[in-house]
């Protein structure tokens, strides 16, 4: 019988190296929808990691959320442009030695500055939701209901915004189409359709010269 | 056992290799937006390490606020981009230049 603990370690490892692998391969991947399903993979596998901090609600609102309406969104987008490809991948091999240079010693520079022997010695213990007698949800939820109300109707408020600078951005007027209005087809009238005119039943022919006989040779 | 330092590496190498995204894709604006989510997943899975550790409620709500605004964030830098690709027929930042900055 394995050890739960070390089950948990190498389900981190597993998930961790999908995660890393995967947004390596966002950066790197020279067709843009391949990118952007590289990310969704990224996405997925750390609301694995998530799970495994035994935060459910963010994992699963992570994959149905993002994954599912933000990452959608990117891949119509993508798929929608006519984009080449080659031309932007110009200056990659020129801009990947800084970009190795910098990401490294910034790594190393992040790993030294928090301490990871401190820290490693920091175990899980037990979940704070269930020592209060709840569900993470149910944990999360009446903090977010009580403590954080108005940042939670201010997050609201921002995507309301979101909503409509992205309508009101992407709206055009194109001149040339013809478009219904409502209003205006229920407020005509007969009189503004149709004329009636006064004229005489019939009209006499004006009489018109013989056609001229062709010659027949 | 899973230690606190685990969750603080692997979000300091996502972090890492969306620096190095930036600086390798300067071009497609695309992936400069990928890159930019995949920042913004890092710290949240630092959030989520230190909310659990910590015993606090705090770190996932914020990581909540932040998936909120990233989303956000992301449906008006589309529609920036769309309407960008409709007007000059380009995604490319170097050909961006009409402001000259």
């Amino acid at each position: 019988m394995i050890d739960p603990s070390v089950f948990q370690l190498v389900c981190f490892y597993a998930f961790a190296a999908i995660t890393v692998i995967a947004a390596l391969s966002v950066v790197t991947l020279r067709n843009s929808v391949q990118a952007v399903l590289a990310l969704v993979l990224t996405f997925f596998s750390t609301a694995c990691i998530w799970m495994l901090a035994e935060a459910e609600f963010l994992a699963i609102a992570l994959i149905v959320v993002y994954v599912g309406a933000v990452m959608v969104l990117f891949l119509f987008v993508v798929m929608m442009l006519d984009i080449d490809q080659e031309k932007l991948r110009e200056g990659f091999m020129k801009y990947l030695p800084v970009g190795l240079f910098v990401a490294i010693a910034m790594l190393v520079e992040m790993l030294g500055l928090i301490g990871v022997r401190a820290m490693h010695a920091q175990t899980m213990g037990e979940n704070p939701a269930t020592a209060a007698g709840m569900s993470n949800t149910a944990w999360l939820g009446q903090a977010l209901y009580t403590q954080y109300l108005l940042p939670f109707e201010v997050a609201a408020l921002i995507l309301t915004v979101g909503v409509i600078a992205a309508v009101a951005l992407t709206l055009r007027h194109r001149a040339g189409t013809r478009k219904q209005q409502a209003s205006e087809q229920v407020s005509v009238r007969a009189s503004d359709r149709v004329r009636v005119i006064k004229m005489a039943a019939e009209r006499p022919v004006e009489s018109q010269p013989a056609p001229v006989q062709e010659s027949k040779p | 056992m899973i230690t606190l330092s685990h969750f603080i590496v692997l979000g300091a190498i996502l972090f890492c290799i969306s620096v190095a995204g930036l600086f390798i894709n300067r071009k497609n604006v695309i992936v400069l937006l990928m890159a930019i989510e995949l920042m913004l997943l890092a710290v949240n899975i630092n959030f989520v390490a230190f909310s659990r550790f910590n015993h606090d409620v705090a770190g996932q709500v914020f990581v909540f606020f932040i998936l909120t605004v990233a989303a956000a964030e992301s449906a008006i830098g589309l529609a920036i981009l769309v309407l960008l690709f409709r007007n000059r027929s380009t995604v490319n930042v170097t050909e961006i230049d009409s402001m000259k900055g």
